[in-house]
């Protein structure tokens, strides 16, 4: 077991590795330097404390959705919904945000919580569906991504504002911006989310790994069956990890609502967050602190990328390969482990 | 085994690479050609040769369509680059642009370009209106200027188009084109601006004949082109035979879909108007001499771009002020390159509205309310 | 001097950790069904794979037909005139049965598939080895038992000479188990040699001329079978003395703790599998259930187990109505069950073997509390039953995928028998497991029995059924036919009683 996870911390660290590498290849084979690349991308990303503000900005809603993602996944669900579940969490903390005059204490909570009962009602439609009815949740959850996009849109022009492509902001109670932080990064727009996110990561461990219910999740994702034949309420289980998952995606809907856009206006395309979710999870293993990491290092290539043009030439672009290259690693380290255990098994 | 594996992975990227970097240089080349015609001839340019002394520097921030979106980014930049080549300033020193990948970068890429002391800023598109307005008032020693919305601020100077105008004229041109007297607009997304483009197209249109159908379609996006193609098969199969489109990428659909039909049916009338710049080209039906492109609605946002550049760097920034950019000033333009489809008759008439408004006869109206009100005096 | 087709000599295979084959010989003659015999886990498969060009081996020499070779791969010896038939059947479901065993050195013409040769072909040589199939049928079509003779053709296509049989019969039905049987005599007669691997003793002593056994990687004898017994083999096999026939004491039967009545269970497509099934099981009872597969044993079992629903009739258990309750409440009622299938009903396979013991029971006190998981009382327990059950496993912390059947199986009638449940259903307690491990189960079936608990035990072997049930109702379309004593009875009236042509009238209570 423990040596199970170190193979797997080992095969994620030589996929990055692998990639960056890749990505050094290419940079000097497009004729860019790759050593002022990185260079510039590091920069980007730490160059000094405005630039480490906006990167943990940028990691705080992706350690969510990895986490929505991770949840999923390890009850056997494949949720690629977290995108609209993100999307209608945001919406959802807007809403309470803007809608109420609260005190500070009493109003962000109230707000996060919204968000995430937003998300989960969204995660709650495909559980159902899947539990009940047996619809595959990929279809559902990818079907309820575009609903959520253009409700979204729609509740922003009419309920929202009276026509306006944006909404007011948040009002200061319910903000999760602080003064300090602000003033302490020089301007950014980091926010208290992060611990907010890293305290995410620990609840799902200990949802799953300590409690009775996680231990239900996990083995309605690994053996259905047996767990029917042990009691467990499978068709329960699934919604509850759905509605879970959902949360997990609502909150992370909150941080770009409360935290960094402190509104929300009409988006004429998805925020990626929750389908980068998807690779964060996949790179951290499904496991609260991986996620954490790997949210790490997806948030410090997409921030550092936005200085690589700018300081070494190299097209941002160029760091979506190697992100892509990261995974395609880490996946590709999946093959080569399950055809080595193919043949160990034979061997016995 | 495993080393086997890597070693063909190693392969395998060497070759991805070396694709790419092929497609990476390929590209490069192609931001260079422009395809734009006639460089504009900004005032003042005799300064060129102290080569960048001033130390003068201008950035843009792109918004999510990027660079290279053939629409207003690409129109600015060029705009940028012909004000810097002409000052002698090298890109990335002197001129630059950041590329926002997301909403959420339009903040982080602002606050950069401060950081490396930029001192004029441009947001290119209305969606970085709130990080302008943010980032202005956390600098109030640097100087910015938003294309397409309103920021009120001293250090900021609003960018915006008589977009309802050109609209109106594009309508003028479309009512005198349609035979079906079925007309058609698709924009991208639902909002202010974008309104303000539908508006003045149903006011032109309706200012040539009242009784002229328009189809009013809103794609909610600006880069899904198959939905824009879907839209536009719909209208020209209920017999809609001119559209425009103020959308973005998504308008890249109806030109495919409006060549398609063409194509099959050379004798049909399947029109298109562009926007933000001459689509002239994107009209070309493939291995004949038509072109779809009626006219396009250009907006010369590297002409606005250069102008304020120009300005800022002789110590006359517009800060605070609304800078509506119009017809007089080539802000605005019919695009008169289909010679073939936008006849003299339609030219004339054009003109005739263009003069008639230049004179104030005419106020085109700019958004819904407006537009009930226009409409009922007509 | 005898002529030998395979020689294996000395072989020697080492794997992280273990020896898997230390210094093995191997040798077959021409024309034989040479066993070879050992526990899961032994090292026969090992020993075969490398025979097969699967695995090099550290050390050791193998000829073939007296002449010394290496095998490199499978194309080697498939050169050689080796043909595995896998456990496993390596088929494409979406393929014909000729194009399954023409894949890869197909007939061509022109360069395409001559299919109509190949049809040809494919006839010819089933038919010549009285192998019957349709060359045009889809794999996905055809039943296990001939799909396994699609994998011996595929071999005899290829022009094998030496057929390996890896555990054929582990997935058969008696009746495809007897034709198998018929196929392999028939290859020997004309001219082929078989070595099968198995552990199935009764098959050995059946159809091989001789056999090898294994144990814990080392080659133990090789016997002629002629002059041996089945005992012996076991012993030689186990490395102790085997008993068979379960020594158990009379059983001594008290109240009735379970009883079924008029139970009509649907299967999913509504169709009546039990139809008026009336049982009785007594306090320190085993009552076996005997029956052809597929005559409603399974929604029976269900039924009770609360995982199908019940279409009329009555469950008590303990005198409480049992019927319908979900399956929680039917397991905290004391109903203990040890499923057909572990790999899917009894383990969590990804979980470690630890949170596997616990599978019914980690929301009670002690293993958690508030919801809150206690994970030191789950691994003590689970310490407690791998020790006492003999459960071989690294640790407790080890995923239950990588052990053994039989120790799979034993850490499921630990967990089961620990709940201390007043009755005990059997499904299939042995199915693939080996002689200990069975002599195991049976042994925990009956101390279960002793300490005056009700078992139920369903198999689909006649011997199991005999040996260790107290009474044995017999179960035909749905209903029991009968119940009798297995000392007053035969295999013979059973098979008939199984097979419906023969009616007792009892059980009516």
């Amino acid at each position: 077991m423990a040596n199970k996870k170190y193979s797997f911390v080992l095969v994620a660290l030589i996929s990055v590795l692998l990639g960056l590498l890749a990505g050094a290849i290419i940079m000097l084979v497009s004729g860019y330097n790759p050593i002022n690349g990185y260079a510039a991308l590091w920069e980007g990303a730490f160059g000094d404390l405005y630039f480490t503000g906006e990167t943990l900005r940028r990691i705080t809603p992706l350690i969510l959705a990895g986490l929505a993602v991770g949840f999923a996944f390890r009850t056997g669900l494949f949720n690629i919904g977290v995108e609209g579940q993100v999307i209608v969490g945001w919406l959802a903390a807007i809403w309470a945000g803007t809608a109420f005059e609260l005190p500070t204490l009493i109003h962000l909570p109230f707000a996060i919580l919204v968000a995430a009962l937003a998300g989960a009602f969204w995660g709650f439609i495909p559980g159902l569906l899947k539990a009940k009815l047996h619809v595959h949740e990929v279809i559902v959850t990818i079907m309820l991504n575009y609903t959520a996009l253009y409700i979204a849109n729609h509740v922003i022009r009419t309920l929202l504002t009276d026509g306006k492509d944006s909404t007011p902001y948040v009002a200061e109670s319910a903000s999760l911006r602080t003064e300090w932080l602000t003033n302490l990064t020089q301007f950014s727009s980091m926010h208290l989310g992060i611990i907010i996110a890293v305290f995410g990561a620990f609840v799902m461990w200990f949802l799953l790994e300590r409690t009775t219910q996680g231990y239900e999740l996990r083995s309605v994702g690994f053996n259905q069956h047996a767990s029917k034949y042990a009691g467990m309420k499978v068709d329960r289980k699934i919604i509850l990890s759905m509605v879970i998952s959902g949360a997990f995606a609502g909150v992370a809907g909150a941080m770009e609502g409360l935290g960094t856009f402190q509104h929300m206006y009409v988006m004429s395309g998805f925020t990626n967050i929750g389908f980068d979710g998807i690779a964060v999870a996949l790179l951290g293993g499904n496991a609260g602190l991986g996620i954490v990491f790997a949210a790490g290092l997806f948030g410090t290539l997409k921030a550092g990328a936005l200085n690589m043009p700018l300081e070494a030439g190299v097209p941002s672009e160029l760091v979506d390969i190697v992100i892509a290259l990261i995974i395609f690693f880490v996946a590709g380290s999946y093959m080569i482990r399950w055809i080595l255990s193919r043949f160990q098994k034979e061997g016995k | 085994m495993l080393k086997n594996r890597l070693f063909y992975l190693f392969a395998l990227l060497l070759a991805v690479g070396l694709v790419l970097g092929a497609c990476g240089t390929a590209d490069d080349e192609d931001t260079g050609n422009g395809g734009d015609t006639e460089n504009e001839q900004a005032e003042g340019g005799d300064q060129a040769e102290e080569g960048g002394a001033t130390d003068f520097k201008v950035g843009m921030v792109t918004d999510v369509g990027g660079v290279d979106d053939k629409s207003f980014n690409q129109s600015a930049w060029e705009g940028l680059k012909a004000f810097g080549e002409e000052q002698g300033m090298t890109e990335m020193e002197g001129y630059t642009y950041a590329q926002s990948e997301s909403n959420a970068d339009y903040n982080t890429n602002l606050n950069r370009l401060v950081r490396e002391e930029y001192n004029l800023i441009f947001g290119i598109g209305f969606m970085l209106a709130d990080a302008i307005t943010q980032v202005s008032g956390q600098y109030p020693d640097t100087n910015f200027a938003i294309v397409d919305s309103v920021v009120e601020a001293d250090n900021v100077a609003s960018i915006t188009f008589q977009e309802h105008v050109g609209s109106f004229l594009v309508g003028v041109a479309a009512a005198q084109k349609t035979q079906s007297n079925k007309v058609g607009f698709i924009g991208g997304v639902d909002s202010e601006l974008i309104n303000k483009f539908e508006v003045g197209f149903r006011a032109g249109v309706a200012s040539v004949n009242p009784d002229i159908q328009v189809e009013v379609q809103y794609a909610g996006a600006f880069d899904k082109a198959d939905k824009g193609k879907q839209i536009a098969s719909f209208m020209y199969n209920s017999g809609i035979d001119v559209i425009y489109h103020a959308a973005g990428g998504t308008g890249n659909g109806v030109f495919t879909e409006a060549k398609d039909l063409k194509k099959n049916d050379p004798d049909g009338n399947y029109w298109v108007i562009g926007v933000d710049r001459d689509q002239y080209e994107e009209g070309a039906v493939p291995d004949t001499d038509d072109n779809v492109t009626l006219t396009s609605m250009v907006k010369r946002v590297d002409v606005a771009v250069a102008d304020v550049a120009t300005r800022a760097m002789n110590g006359e920034f517009p800060g605070g002020e609304i800078l509506a950019y119009g017809l007089n000033d080539n802000g605005i333009a019919v695009a008169e390159t289909n010679k073939e489809a936008l006849t003299e008759e339609i030219l004339n008439e054009v003109n005739s509205w263009k003069e008639r408004i230049a004179a104030g006869e005419v106020e085109v109206p700019q958004n819904h309310d407006e537009l009930e009100a226009y409409l009922g005096n007509l | 001097m005898v002529e030998y087709v395979i020689e294996m000599l000395d072989i020697r295979k080492e794997f992280p950790g273990i020896v898997a084959n230390d210094n093995v010989n191997l040798q077959v003659k021409k024309g034989e069904i040479h066993a070879l015999l050992g526990e899961n886990g032994a090292g026969k498969s090992t020993l075969m794979n490398v025979l097969f060009g699967l695995y090099q081996p550290e050390k050791g020499e193998i000829r073939v037909r007296g002449k010394e070779v290496k095998i490199t791969d499978p194309n080697v010896a498939n050169d050689l005139g080796i043909g595995m038939v896998h456990q496993h059947f390596m088929l494409i479901e979406k393929f014909t049965v000729t194009e399954n065993i023409v894949l890869g050195s197909e007939p061509k013409k022109m360069g395409r598939i001559d299919m109509a040769k190949a049809e040809r072909e494919v006839q010819e040589i089933s038919e010549r080895y009285g192998l019957r199939v349709d060359p045009r049928a889809k794999i996905e079509n055809i039943s296990v038992g001939m799909q396994q003779r699609v994998e011996i053709l595929k071999t005899l296509y290829r022009g094998a000479e030496i057929l390996i049989f890896d555990e054929p019969t582990a997935v058969l039905t008696p009746q495809e188990i007897k034709e198998l049987m018929e196929i392999m005599k028939a290859l020997v007669s004309e001219g082929k040699s078989i070595i099968l691997i198995t552990h199935k003793l009764k098959e050995i002593m059946e159809i091989c001329d001789r056999c090898t056994v294994i144990r814990r990687g080392k080659g133990i004898d090789t016997l002629d079978i002629a002059k041996t017994n089945p005992s012996e083999l076991a012993s030689l096999m186990v490395g102790r003395e085997v008993s068979f026939t379960t020594e158990k004491t009379p059983a001594a039967p008290k109240e009735v703790i379970f009883s079924v009545k008029d139970l009509v269970v649907k299967d999913t497509r509504k169709v009546d599998m039990v139809r008026n099934l009336n049982l009785e099981i007594k306090a320190g009872e085993i009552v076996g259930i005997a029956g052809v597969d597929g005559n409603g044993q399974t929604e029976f079992i269900e039924a009770i187990a609360g995982l199908r629903e019940v279409e009329s009739g009555k469950i008590y258990l303990n005198g409480k109505d049992i019927t319908d309750l979900k399956p929680r409440k039917v397991t905290e009622s004391g109903v203990g069950h040890i499923p057909q299938d572990r790999h899917k009903f009894g383990l969590v396979l990804d979980f470690p073997i630890g949170e596997n013991m616990v599978l019914q029971t980690y929301y009670q006190k002690p293993y958690a509390k508030n919801g809150i998981l206690n994970f030191k009382e789950i691994y003590d327990k689970a310490r407690k039953l791998i020790k006492e059950y003999d459960v071989r496993t690294p640790s407790e912390h080890t995923l239950a995928r990588a052990l053994s059947g039989g120790n799979q199986q034993k850490a499921i009638i630990g967990r089961e028998v620990d709940r201390n449940p007043d009755l005990l259903i059997a499904a299939q307690p042995t199915r693939g497991l080996d002689v200990g491990a069975i002599e195991f189960v049976h042994q925990k079936l009956i101390e279960e029995r002793d300490s005056g608990k009700a078992v139920l035990l369903l198999s689909f072997e006649l011997d199991e059924i005999m040996n260790v049930s107290d009474r044995i109702a017999v179960m035909y379309e749905g209903e029991i036919v009968a119940v009798v004593k297995p000392e007053e009875t035969s295999e013979e009236e059973l098979g008939l009683l199984m097979a419906g042509s023969k009616r007792q009238k009892v059980g009516e209570s």
